[in-house]
This record gives structure tokens, sequence and C-alpha cells, in this order.
């Protein structure tokens, strides 16, 4: 309803000439406690989560969600000026981008320090997880085993040739990964890795996770790379369509006898220039609540950072994991030179 | 001194629609970095092959298919003709990553078609062969179906304003229907051609959903690589920059290729134009010219979508949608008008003015339109930052404190971003109405004593409304579905129905994302209809 009432005033003013409207939807009214929250999450689960936020405390939460460099972008236009408080992105690259410019203050706070382990957080408190998800391999049943594969080097082997299937390397999914594997390899062995995985290819990269999970079950390909959530959420919804997918479609958490898996995060923090700042520390301790947990597992499939949390069981079912604990400082420096290197190799 | 008012008020907002594409060329003055070296010597030839590719095609494309059925429509009576006159311009209303993702659905591996294939004769993947749509041809034909619209509305009005004198004067001279149209109304329609084709290509270079989706390397999409994946904006404003040398140069190729030509018509149209009945195989052929466009423009990729939509549409459909659908038509509407407005200042200034820097400065002005959105939005977001700790100084002094954003983020900030990235549409629509017009006219009222003030409003606008409904109804269009800057440049809470489709679409559930994408379908049916109808009422008075 609150949205219906903001749109209603902006077409008031629009039809009564527009210009009138300027300064309008920047009028915070003081006494208003509010959170102003710059989020490249959309997914409507978190609305829910907003919204009880908001009953809990009596602060509402005002909101632009977007593409999480633009909204960067954004933020540094704005500069000293920015009404915002809390910056969330679905990539740890980005938020280390975001903290790297500048663009976030660090906070003390002991409800966040406890929750959320080590690897997961900014070890200065600028930033830190509330939700991760595992880049994982995907097979399929009838012609993989899972000893098969066992880890990310494994999907280079000439075996596969013509097996493999992954999104684009424009896609931050994969120059994270790829960012990761740079880290434990270094250059020369990564673009190596990245050729070998090339010449594997079943198609030319092509949409997203889930047409990769669906080429696999159409026997398009073998094995793809994939994010957990995007299965989790075609288990959870379980549509009779979907059944002989799910069948067919087995899970392997890579570099288990290693590395680990690589993980990435949604996380957020607090902005540099955060002018409700006591409200947006509460709303970033209030994300790792058990409550507020269970809805990024419930709602998005995602794998909840706080130890007391289950899993849910739409993911739950592919077993636990050894996670890569490599700091997401790193694969975020890494991003630059792992698309030259995917570029090199021909991953379009 | 009301000519030198118009120009200086036209060069002025022309100037204020530059700023952000300056914003962005502006990178030229930083050094060339890795990443550029990188850029230029790995990747670029790939890029420009399919760059050049999807531009050839989309031209020829929608240039055949806009000006045969812009034909047949206004000079030909064949069985529905009235229908398709409006019908052909439904697919306008498609977002090309739309019926890149509906036609995706259809066709892929797993997608319906494939699927019965290999259920009815038994086949697995290596058994047959299917056509792949998930390369530059296939952008190339998706980008075409949504974009040829475009040269048919323009073309169209543009035959409709022909003069018959100069069709009886050949049919005199012995020249058939045919003949008629290839020495006459095509070479007449010129302008009205290439200000279409103008709009598709700048268009298609701004893609970026609909290439990244079918993984096919344009400029954009390595614009957008290098900028958040190599996390270099300089290089990637570089990139942008050559992006729109090219096409600064494809335009001016264009207008020396027409150099002193001048197409203005001759003699007042006072009979209605003779329609050449078409019957049988005739007829029929030119109902399927007519209809194909369509059929895979609009029926085909919608009865997709309704079929998503029923499988699992979106969870908050109902009254949520009101509000979203709302916040779309004001913001649609009210841009339409004021971009409307504008290009018909650049558009008359461009006209009068004697001086070709005026003319360069203007025409620059326009070039938002081939810029990537998200590029366009953060050129923009910039000198608005900027502007804003101007105020904030100055209240600072004046009052003591701040007073935060007053022009970021703020509906007239995304009304402005539109206005930069959709100048080009109303102007190039304008424009080629203006031209029509002789230049004797304007002669002859300023011999008159009319001021140049009172031309535009008393000998101009009278002639050119048509053209003027025509602009706002494309930019109407355009704004529906635009996504970039919306999502950027946008108030707190303000949600449309295209924001809406790319939280869904971005997540990838299609299904339930073609809801939004069918609403926004259905909002722009109704100008549509609107517009042609009075079209066809005022040709046929």
């Amino acid at each position: 309803m609150e949205r219906f009432v903001v749109g209603r005033r902006s077409f008031l003013a629009m039809s009564a000439g527009g210009m009138a409207s300027v300064a309008m939807p920047n009028v915070v009214r003081a006494q208003e406690k509010v959170v102003n929250l710059y989020s490249a999450r959309h997914y409507d689960t978190d609305e829910a989560l907003y919204g009880d936020f908001a009953k809990a405390t009596g602060i509402r939460i005002n909101r632009i969600d977007g593409n999480p460099d633009a909204l960067i972008e954004r933020l540094k236009a704005e500069g000293s000026n920015s009404p915002c408080d809390v910056f969330i992105s679905i990539d740890a690259g980005r938020i280390e981008a975001a903290r790297a410019q500048g663009l976030l203050q660090a906070i003390n706070s002991e409800a966040i320090v406890g929750a959320v382990p080590d690897n997961l957080r900014d070890p200065d408190g600028h930033w830190f997880g509330f939700s991760t998800r595992a880049r994982v391999i995907m097979y399929h049943k009838d012609r993989v085993k899972p000893g098969d594969v066992a880890s990310y080097e494994d999907l280079a082997n000439p075996k596969w040739k013509g097996k493999v299937l992954t999104r684009s390397s424009t896609n931050i999914y994969s120059q994270s990964l790829t960012g990761s594997v740079l880290a434990a390899h270094g250059a020369e062995k990564t673009e190596a890795w990245c050729r070998g995985l090339v010449a594997n290819f079943a198609r030319a990269p092509k949409g997203g996770d889930t047409d990769q999970i669906r080429a696999v079950a159409a026997g398009e390909g073998d094995l793809a790379i994939s994010n957990t959530y995007y299965l989790g959420k075609i288990i959870r919804t379980n549509k009779p369509e979907d059944k002989e997918l799910i069948a067919k479609i087995g899970v392997i958490f890579p570099n288990q006898g290693d590395r680990g898996t690589h993980i990435n995060i949604s996380g957020g923090g607090l902005a540099a220039h955060a002018k409700n700042k006591e409200n947006g520390i509460k709303f970033l301790e209030y994300l790792v609540t058990a409550s507020a947990q269970r809805y990024f597992a419930a709602g998005n499939d995602e794998y909840p950072v706080v130890a007391n949390v289950a899993a849910p069981a739409s993911v739950a079912g592919f077993g636990t994991f050894k996670a890569d604990k490599l700091n997401a400082r790193v694969f975020a420096r890494n991003n630059a030179e792992a698309l030259k290197i995917m570029d090199r190799a021909g991953w379009k | 001194m009301a000519l030198a008012m118009i120009t200086v008020l036209a060069l002025f907002v022309g100037l204020l629609v530059l700023l952000p594409i300056l914003s962005v060329a502006s990178s030229v003055f930083v050094p060339a970095s890795d990443a550029l070296d990188h850029v230029l010597s790995v990747v670029l030839v790939d890029v420009v092959a399919n760059t050049v590719v999807m531009m050839i095609v989309v031209a020829i494309a929608t240039a055949v298919i806009g000006t045969t059925t812009a034909w047949l429509v206004a000079m030909c009576r064949f069985p529905g003709r009235r229908l398709f006159s409006w019908l052909l311009l439904l697919p306008m209303a498609m977002p090309g990553f739309i019926i890149g993702y509906a036609y995706t659905d259809f066709l892929m591996f797993t997608g319906p078609v494939q699927t019965a294939l290999r259920s009815t004769f038994g086949w697995s993947k290596s058994d047959y062969w299917f056509p792949d749509v998930h390369n530059v041809g296939g952008v190339s034909i998706m980008l075409s179906l949504v974009l040829y619209p475009y040269v048919y509305f323009i073309v169209r009005a543009a035959f409709l304003e022909q003069s018959t004198n100069a069709f009886e004067v050949a049919r005199t001279l012995g020249h058939g229907t045919w003949s008629c149209f290839f020495r006459i109304a095509l070479p007449l329609a010129r302008p009205a051609i290439a200000a279409g084709v103008a709009l598709a290509l700048m268009e298609t270079l701004a893609d970026f959903g609909t290439v990244q989706y079918f993984g096919v390397h344009t400029f954009t999409t390595v614009i957008y690589r290098t900028w958040f994946g190599m996390s270099d904006k300089a290089a990637a404003g570089q990139l942008a920059t050559m992006l729109l040398g090219f096409v600064a140069m494809l335009l001016l190729a264009e207008r020396a290729a027409r150099s002193r030509r001048r197409f203005h018509r001759a003699g007042r149209k006072e009979i209605p134009m003779q329609l050449v009945e078409l019957r049988g195989a005739r007829a029929a052929l030119a109902m399927a010219a007519c209809g194909l466009p369509v059929f895979f423009g609009f029926v085909l990729p919608v009865a997709i979508l309704v079929n998503l939509h029923v499988a699992g549409g979106d969870d908050l459909f109902g009254g949520r949608f009101v509000g979203l659908a709302a916040n779309s038509l004001a913001l649609a509407v009210g841009a339409g008008v004021v971009v409307t407005a504008v290009a018909a200042l650049v558009a008359y200034a461009l006209r009068v003015a004697r001086h070709p820097r005026e003319r360069g400065l203007l025409r620059l002005s326009t070039l938002g339109y081939a810029l990537p959105g998200t590029v366009v939005a953060v050129g923009i977001l910039g000198p608005l930052g900027a502007l804003d700790q101007v105020i904030n100084g100055v209240a600072q002094s004046l009052m003591g404190a701040p007073v935060g954003l007053i022009v970021s983020g703020s509906v007239a900030a995304l009304v402005f971003a539109y206005l930069v990235r959709f100048l080009a549409v109303a102007t190039n629509t304008l424009e080629a109405g203006l031209e029509k017009i002789p230049v004797n006219l304007d002669h002859v009222a300023r011999t008159l004593g009319c001021s140049p003030a009172r031309v535009l409003t008393e000998v101009h606008v009278p002639l050119l409304w048509r053209s003027s409904l025509t602009a706002l109804v494309l930019v109407f269009a355009d704004v529906l579905k635009e996504l970039p800057a919306t999502l950027i440049v946008r108030p707190f809470n303000m949600e449309t129905l295209a924001v809406r489709v790319y939280q869904l679409a971005s997540d990838e559930r299609l299904a339930q994302a073609s809801t939004g994408a069918l609403t926004i379908v259905a909002l722009s049916l109704l100008p549509l209809i609107v517009l042609t109808r009075s079209m066809d009422q005022r040709s046929a008075s």
C-alpha cells in the first residue's frame, strides 16, 4: 500500500506539471524513523523481512534496488549528501568494491561479530555476509558418477569434451569463481584451466544458471556450473514438469579434498555518509537474527550464516560441505585479472 | 530577436542534455589503461564483427519490413488493411530482451518445439539439427522484429503526406504502380526511412539485455565488462566514446549522401490518394507481408508469455500492479510530453540554424539514444550530484545547514534521464515532419511580418501535429519499457512495471516476469491504437 501512495502522489505531481515535484521524494520528515536502503537484492521475501523489521522497531525502510555497480556509482555521485544508510549487494566483490572506494564505514557490533564467522566479514567491520550460496557442479545421474568429478580443475579434463555447460564470463559469478581459482593457482595455471574448460564447453555460454541445469537434464551436456539456490528453487517449487529434472540432477561440492567449494555472500554495510546511523546499525544487526536468517533460507534457498539456523530443506538435501575460506577482498581484487584471462581463453 | 531566442533556448537545452554525454566522453582525457589495451587487442575484432553484422541485418530487415508494410497499408487496398495499420505497430510494445526470453523458452533444447520433435521421432541430441537463435544472427532477428515499427511508423506517415500530383504526373507518363513506388514514393520517403532506420540502429547499439542473454559480445557488453568486471570506468567511457564517434560518423555519412537534396512537399494534397486495389493472389501476398511481422513480432511471443503466465505468473499480480502501472503510466506520459516539447524546440532550431556549429551541437545532443542505458544513467548521476553539492554549499553558507539532495533521486531527474535517452526519437520524428514543409512557407510568413515564433505557432504547429503525436507515442512506448535509467535514477520506493520485470527476470524467474511484460505490452496498446486511428481520420478527411 505504501508504494501505491507514493505512486499516486508522483502521478498527481507529474500531471500537475511535473517540475513542482522536484524535491518531494527526498523530503524525509525528521521525526519519522527510517532506514534508507540501496540494495542489489530484489527477492519478494525480502519485503516480508523489511515489514517484520518495521513492525518490531517502528523503523520504516525506504528502498531503491538495482544493479550493484550502478548503485555504487549513484553513491559516489551523491557524495556526502547521499541519503543512503545501508548498502546491500549479492556479491562479495561488489561490497568490497564499495568499501575500497570509501563508500562504507566500519561499525563495531557485538551482535554481528558474535553471529557471523570470521571469513564472511570484513576484518575491519565495513561489511559482513548475511547469507551464502555455493557455486557447485551439477551432473546428470545417468551419465556421470559422483566420483568422476571432484574439483573445478577436473572440469578442464579433456575426457569431458563437449560436456560442460556454464554461463557467460560477463556474469559476476563466473568472474568470482575464476578469481578464486586465480588465488589458488596463479595466472598461468588459471589460464590453462580456462582454456581446458572452454575446450570442453557443450555450447557457447548463454542464458543463466537455471538454463544450464535444464540443459543437463535435457542431455545437451553432462556437467553444469551453477549456484546452489537455482536448483533449490526448482526443488522447492516442485512443479510436476520438473519432477523428472529433479530426479536426474545430482550435486557435487567441488574441491572437498583441498581448498573447499567456492562460496559467495549476500552482504551489507553502513554507508559512509549515513544520516540515520543508529537505525542503519539496528537494521544490519536485525539481518543476523534467527528470524531474518530464516527468511533468507526459506525465501531464496540460501544458506544462513549463523550457526543455530538450519539450511532450508531445498538445499539441505545436497549435503554439508567444506567451503573455500578465501576472503572476499582477494577475489574482488582478482576480478579484473580473471576477466582478462577468461577473454584470452575464449570464455565468451 | 525571437529567432535568437529560439536558437539560444534550444542551444541551452541542447547543452544541458549534452552534459551527461560529455561526462562520459571526458574519459578520453584519461590515459589509456591496461584494460583498454586488453580489450583492443583481445576482444575487439570479435566485437566489431558482431556489432557490424547486427547493424547490417537490422538496417536491411527494418528498412525492408517497415517500408513494404507502410507502402501496402498506406497505398493499397486489401482485406484487413485498416486492421494491419495498427497491428503492425504492436511489436514496438515488446522490450527486446523479453522477446528474446520468449523465443529462447520456445525454441531451446528443453523448450516445447524441440521436446515435441524428440518425443515424436524418438531423437536424441545428436540425431537432428535445429537452428540456434543464440548467436549474432538470432539477436539481429529478435531486434529487427521489435524495431521495424519505428521505420513503419515514420515512413507510413511520410507516404500519407506525399503529394498526389507527382504520382499523377508519373501515371500520365505511363508508369505503373510499382514503377511509381520505386521511382517516386521511395526516393521521396528516403528521409523518413533514414530516420526510422537510424532509430532502429541506435536502439540496437544501445541494447544490453538481449545480447547479454544470447551470449553475443557487442560494444555494449564489452563496455559493461570493462567497467564492472575490470572496474575501469575510464576505459569503459573511452569505449563508449568510440561507439558514439561511430554513430556520429554514420549519421553524418547519411546526411552527406542526401547532401543538398530537399524533400519538401510540392503543392498541397487536396485529393486523397487513389488506393491501389489488390485482388486474389496479390491481396493474399499483401496480407502475408503484413501478417508475418505481426505474427512473429507480437502474436507468437505474446502467446508464449501468456502460456508462461498461466503456468506460473507473478504472485503479486493484482492490487500491487495497479500501483506499478500508475507509476509507469505517469512517467511515460510526463516524459513523453516533456521530451516531445524539447524535441520540437531542437528540431525547429535545427531548421532555422544558420551556423553549422549550432547544428552540430544540436545533433550531438540527440546521441544519448545510441548509448547503453546504464552508461547514460551514470553520466547523469555525475552532473546531478555536482549540482546538489553546489546547492548544499550555498545552503550551508546562507542558512548554516545543508539541505540534502534536491535534484538527485527526484522525479525530475528521472524525466531528465529520459530526455537524454530519447530526445533522438522525438527529434528525428519531428524533423522528418518539418522537412516536408517547404521553406517557402516560412519565407512567405516572414515576408508577411510574422516573427519566427509566430511562424512556429501558426504555420508549423498545425502542420506538425501529426508528427508531434507520433513522437509522443514513440517516447511513451520507449519510456514504458526503459530499464537501466529508471532503476538507478529513480526516487526511493518508486517501482514501475519494467523494474518489476527486471527483478524477476534477473533472478531467472521468467514465468513470473511474463506477467509484468504482458502488462507493459497491454499499456502500450491503447495509445498506439488511438494514434493510428487519428492518423487515419486525418488522412481520410
